[in-house]
């Protein structure tokens, strides 16, 4: 039997009709996908402009410039209700931002701590932990955060019968009231903490660099507590030897003079902190069960103790599988800090949502509160991507 | 040498090393550090625990007491739960109609625990008739209007049927959808991608409370004028959308765990995308995914909570309201350990069947 | 797979969302047979459930005579309680036909919002309340307290207003729930609470353990005309609820109540022949039932009895008339007639 072989130069893989072909029908799927959208988007805005119009709903972004008119419990910059509405939401985003930032931080210091634990051999602490983060894991944030609230307003005394002085720090349900230094006089000690900490950097980074080339542990620690000392006192002498503080004085209705951290902030941080150090717990701990049993017993087989391997050994590989749940919970605790709306402290969305209800432009107001939150989502990926990148293995 | 065949040259180990001295020595005092660890703790157990016994049950009030008679005793007002539970369990639903929501709160619970037995996976699409017509069943009970059942309007409904109703249907169509946006995302055609791709990070990076903010004040907006959706289905939708986004992510991550082979040897066959996904891909990613998706059931669980910001009378909610009454108001600590309660005992045995299905889906693989 | 479930949460959705209706509230209220009402719901006198959960109060009566005057029943009425926050919104979406809910009648409210005022039922103004164990006796000796607001009210603007113009300074405690609010007060977050006069003796009544530790200081910094809402470019509903509290006013001056209203059906006067729809016209003006006023007075009273049995001298409230008795008596109150 013959095989015909003869016309195999000439072939053509069989050419489909234009219908058939994936190429075609890909660009005519995304045709029909992309006029689907639009459409969508075109019947929306169409009906929103013909609703607004007929109500007689203003729109466009020129309120932002007309007076606020209502007052805000606490900002980070000098505010009055004479301030343009802009005004007032930049003293939201500032009092997101701050609730944020101390979240964040202390989140994962109990996280890890707790994360620590949780693993640790002593059954008695290992449960206690289990018990913090299984009720905490389980039960709303918006619950808690009513609860701590509830908690700081009802049982605490009222300002006239605070607890304290406690060092000059008063609590009370409004907060806590601290004494602060005098500004000015204060800089020299400011100053002097600066240096100091400029040094003791610099003086990690050499003790680092000879353990790394001569493998000699050398303290920073020591050194860093005395350096901190001296700078301080010599700050301090240097700026005249201030002794006032602004102290807070209970004068008519309430504290005057220092700083106040008030109860809503004090109840949003609490409640934020330790329903997401919670779950950062959870990470690192199945972070530092991640890394293979041979490095525990590999490390001590070298002597070490359980905290240097903890420190030098298994953490640092741990990070790399913490970084990226921990990323999502950080994100998650700058959008959580949103249900600061329901217990009273002025962040950006309660702040906006009065925009919304006195000039009654929503879409606008919306508009600005999810660019916001993309933005502070945005930045903390990008940051977090960065450290990731940072210690990622260096493969060969 | 000794000889220790023998039995009565055994010696049974030191006392110190066995037994319940034994075990204390290894696990709370092997050394200073563990000891002063464990010293503290009990000193935290023993300052907070008895008292908080004392509080809860010694000098609690039980049962239909007034509210002068909780005043008076120094412990927990549980009376105040006896005489409120069932406002915070079913909210302002009429009084004597409660049978209807505990019905459709069971046909619920039903549906999700007999979901969740792999046993019963076998049946295969006969799950999703026992469901709809189980979803039809609590439809029919809560609206009433028809087998002499009085209607009972959407605008009453509340506490805990509330909450699992807007869980359920949420991740319920939060998950089809979801598929798309995941299939979307890994197309190879870039306009479709880049669709999907802003639809999930946008919806991802903005809080769940803008999302029902926008749901509750802009779609009635957005639509022609005369139409109006109700309050519910509003709020239902935003939960939907923000799930899915997270289900699509969830979804992409057990579609990236497919081994490549997988896709080649289908296309290999000459299976179409659709018949390929749908019949070899899905199936197996679908089965990775279940135990993120039962976490994010947890989660969307807890998030209905979020509905109080715009007015719907789920559990937090009514039992906020149930300690409003001026007689009650002392008493908010047992109010919210009680709905703390509720929402406890179902995210925690939620999270321990996830946690003891990711095991034992991972007993059939290799690596 | 997925069909079935989707095709069953269809009938669902069905009923979930109303059919369009090209008509326009008045169309909907009638094919509806109710009337939905946004309400405080927590207002004591003016929107609170009693007992048995039947709501009760001036603004509801408001909403009862509408639906009486509209429907013909006056229990033809489904409450809505909402925030300070959300009740523009729910207006303005439809999730409520009317809003009766201690409102203040604005320029903004009533221009940049979309909203209609109808009339006036009830003149406010905006006061303080104190613990009396502080020791104030006037709003000048306000300076630097902490004072509790409730956001989206016209309160926190006029507070600010208030202290500016007077060179004082405030610490401002603000809330999106009342509940949240008058617990912060009563726990001492704050030093005064501030709304409208009327709000305060509602709280001093019903929402504190002992009236007598809170005193209202005498100073009223606002005015606050407080009255029935409906949405833009909705005349017919608007007119509705419009005329039906002017028939209420009217039928005071008139001398109806709801005990001699069946005997004033035979009256010779013109006017009250008008009213009650004996002549008829007024009710055909309207589209609806030429009964709408006698069925309102009938059922729920006139303005004088709908006062007097929430928030009047005998109730624990104990308002006078005051500015809310007639313009005969010396009041504002001054109903167009009905012809």
């Amino acid at each position: 039997m013959t095989i015909q072989t003869g016309e195999s130069e000439g072939l053509q893989p069989a050419k489909a009709v234009f219908y058939n072909d994936p190429k075609v029908r890909a660009v005519f799927w995304q045709i029909v996908a992309v006029l689907g959208v639009v459409g969508v988007f075109w019947f929306l805005i169409h009906n929103t402009m013909a609703n607004l119009d007929r109500q007689n709903i203003a729109s466009g972004f020129s309120f932002l410039n007309l007076e606020a008119g209502f007052a805000i419990g606490e900002g980070m910059i000098p505010y009055t209700a004479a301030d343009p509405y802009w005004h007032a939401i930049i003293v939201g985003l500032l009092n997101t931002i701050k609730v944020a930032v101390v979240g964040i931080v202390f989140a994962t210091i109990i996280g890890s701590v707790v994360g620590i634990m949780r693993l640790s051999p002593n059954w008695l602490v290992a449960r206690l932990a289990t018990v913090y983060i299984e009720t905490l894991r389980n039960v709303p944030l918006l619950l808690q955060l009513f609860f701590w609230y509830a908690m700081i307003v009802e049982v605490l005394p009222r300002a006239k019968e605070a607890y304290g002085p406690f060092l000059g720090v008063y609590l009370s349900n409004r907060g806590f009231n601290l004494p602060l230094p005098d500004t000015w006089s204060y800089l020299g000690l400011g100053a002097g903490i600066l240096i100091a900490l400029v040094t003791v950097i610099w003086l990690y980074r050499r003790n680092k660099k000879i353990h790394d080339e001569t493998g000699e542990i050398k303290n920073t620690l020591g050194p860093g507590m005395l350096i901190f000392a001296v700078a301080m006192l010599l700050g301090w002498l240097a700026g005249g030897a201030p002794t006032t503080l602004d102290s807070p004085e209970f004068k008519g209705f309430s504290f005057k003079g220092g700083a106040e951290v008030t109860a809503e902030f004090l109840a949003l941080w609490l409640g934020l902190t330790l329903y997401t150090a919670s779950f950062i717990a959870e990470i690192v701990r199945s972070g530092i069960l991640a890394v293979s049993k041979g490095q525990w017993e590999a490390a001590g087989s070298l002597g070490l103790s359980r905290t240097q391997i903890l420190r030098f050994i298994v953490l640092p590989q741990s990070l790399r599988v913490i970084i990226p749940p921990t990323t999502s919970q950080y994100l998650n605790l700058t959008k959580n800090s949103s249900l600061a709306v329901a217990i009273g402290y002025p962040d950006i969305v309660g702040i906006t949502n009065t925009t919304i209800n006195q000039s009654g432009q929503a879409i606008e107001g919306i508009a600005i509160i999810m660019a916001v939150y993309l933005s502070l989502s945005l930045s903390i990926s990008l940051f977090m991507n960065w450290y990731n990148n940072k210690i990622a293995l260096v493969e060969r | 040498m000794t000889d220790t065949t023998n039995k009565e040259d055994w010696v049974s180990p030191p006392k110190t090393e066995v037994g319940v001295i034994g075990w204390m020595r290894k696990n709370l005092f092997s050394n200073w550090f563990n000891s002063v660890l464990t010293l503290i703790a009990l000193y935290l157990i023993l300052t907070t625990v008895p008292g908080i016994i004392e509080w809860a049950l010694i000098n609690s009030v039980w049962g239909d007491k007034s509210p002068e008679v909780c005043r008076e005793a120094q412990g927990a007002c549980w009376s105040f739960i006896y005489e409120k539970y069932r406002f915070i369990l079913f909210g302002v639903y009429p009084y004597d109609e409660h049978w209807r929501p505990l019905c459709a709160m069971i046909i619920f619970l039903t549906l999700i625990f007999g979901s969740c037995i792999k046993p019963l996976w076998k049946l295969g699409w006969w799950i999703a008739v026992t469901w709809a017509v189980g979803l039809v069943m609590v439809g029919v009970l809560m609206w009433g209007g028809i087998f002499g059942l009085t209607y009972v309007n959407q605008s009453q409904w509340g506490g805990l049927p509330l909450t699992l109703f807007l869980a359920t249907f949420g991740t319920v169509f939060a998950f089809p959808l979801g598929i798309f946006l995941a299939l979307g995302r890994r197309s190879r055609m870039p306009a479709i991608r880049s669709l999907s791709i802003t639809y999930i990070e946008l919806i991802r990076g903005v809080p769940l409370i803008s999302i029902l903010f926008m749901a509750s004040v802009m779609f009635p907006l957005f639509l022609p004028e005369g139409v109006s959706i109700d309050k519910l289905l509003r709020a239902q939708v935003g939960i939907i959308l923000f799930g899915a986004a997270y289900g699509a992510e969830i979804i992409r991550a057990g579609l990236q765990a497919i081994p490549r082979g997988q896709y080649e040897a289908a296309d290999a066959m000459g299976l179409s995308y659709w018949q390929s996904m749908g019949k070899i891909i899905l199936p197996q990613a679908l089965r990775i995914t279940i135990p993120p998706m039962v976490n994010g059931f947890i989660g969307g669980f807890k998030d209905t909570s979020l509905v109080v910001i715009i007015g719907l009378f789920d559990l937090l909610m009514t039992s906020r309201v149930a300690f409003q009454d001026i007689n009650w108001r002392p008493f908010f600590v047992e109010g919210y350990l009680f709905c703390a309660a509720i929402y406890f005992c179902f995210c925690f045995f939620m999270s321990r069947y996830s946690q003891w299905l990711e095991k034992d889906l991972a007993k059939g693989q290799n690596h | 797979m997925k069909a079935l479930k989707v095709l069953g949460m269809a009938v669902g959705a069905a009923m979930l969302a109303s059919p369009a209706f090209a008509g326009s509230t008045l169309d909907e209220v009638m094919d509806r047979g109710a009337v939905r009402c946004g309400v405080s719901g927590s207002l004591a006198g003016f929107s609170i459930p009693d007992s048995k959960g039947v709501m009760q109060g001036l603004d509801a009566d408001v909403c009862r005579a509408v639906a009486a005057a509209v429907l013909g029943d006056a229990n033809a009425v489904e409450f809505v309680p909402l925030s300070a926050q959300q009740r523009f919104t729910a207006l303005q979406s439809g999730e409520v036909d009317v809003l009766s809910r201690n409102t203040t009648w604005t320029l903004t409210r009533d221009t940049a919002l979309g909203l209609n005022f109808t009339n006036v039922t009830f003149y406010d103004g905006q006061g303080f309340m104190v613990p009396t164990s502080l020791g104030v006796s006037t709003a000048a000796e306000l300076d630097g307290a902490a004072i509790c607001v409730q956001t989206g009210t016209t309160t926190e603007k006029n507070l600010t207003d208030y202290f500016r113009a007077t060179g004082m300074s405030f610490d401002p405690v603000v809330f999106e729930g009342f509940e949240e609010s008058v617990t912060a007060f009563v726990n001492g977050r704050c030093d005064v609470y501030t709304t409208d006069a009327s709000g305060l003796a509602s709280i001093r009544v019903s929402n504190v353990e002992n009236p007598d530790d809170y005193m209202i200081l005498p100073d009223i910094i606002s005015k606050e005309p407080l009255g029935p809402v409906t949405r833009n470019d909705d005349d017919e509903w608007f007119d509705v609820v419009k005329w039906t509290v002017n028939a209420l006013l009217n039928a005071e001056e008139m001398g109806i109540s709801s005990a001699n209203v069946d005997d004033m059906l035979s009256s010779d006067d013109p006017s009250i022949q008008r009213l009650l729809g004996v002549s008829p016209g007024m009710g055909e003006a309207m589209k609806i039932n030429e009964e709408w006023a006698y069925n309102a007075i009938k059922q729920v009273g006139n303005y004088s009895e709908i006062f007097e049995r929430h928030v009047g001298a005998d109730t624990p409230l104990g308002f006078e008339r005051g500015v809310n008795a007639l313009w005969t008596d010396g009041g504002l109150m001054y109903a167009p007639p009905i012809r």
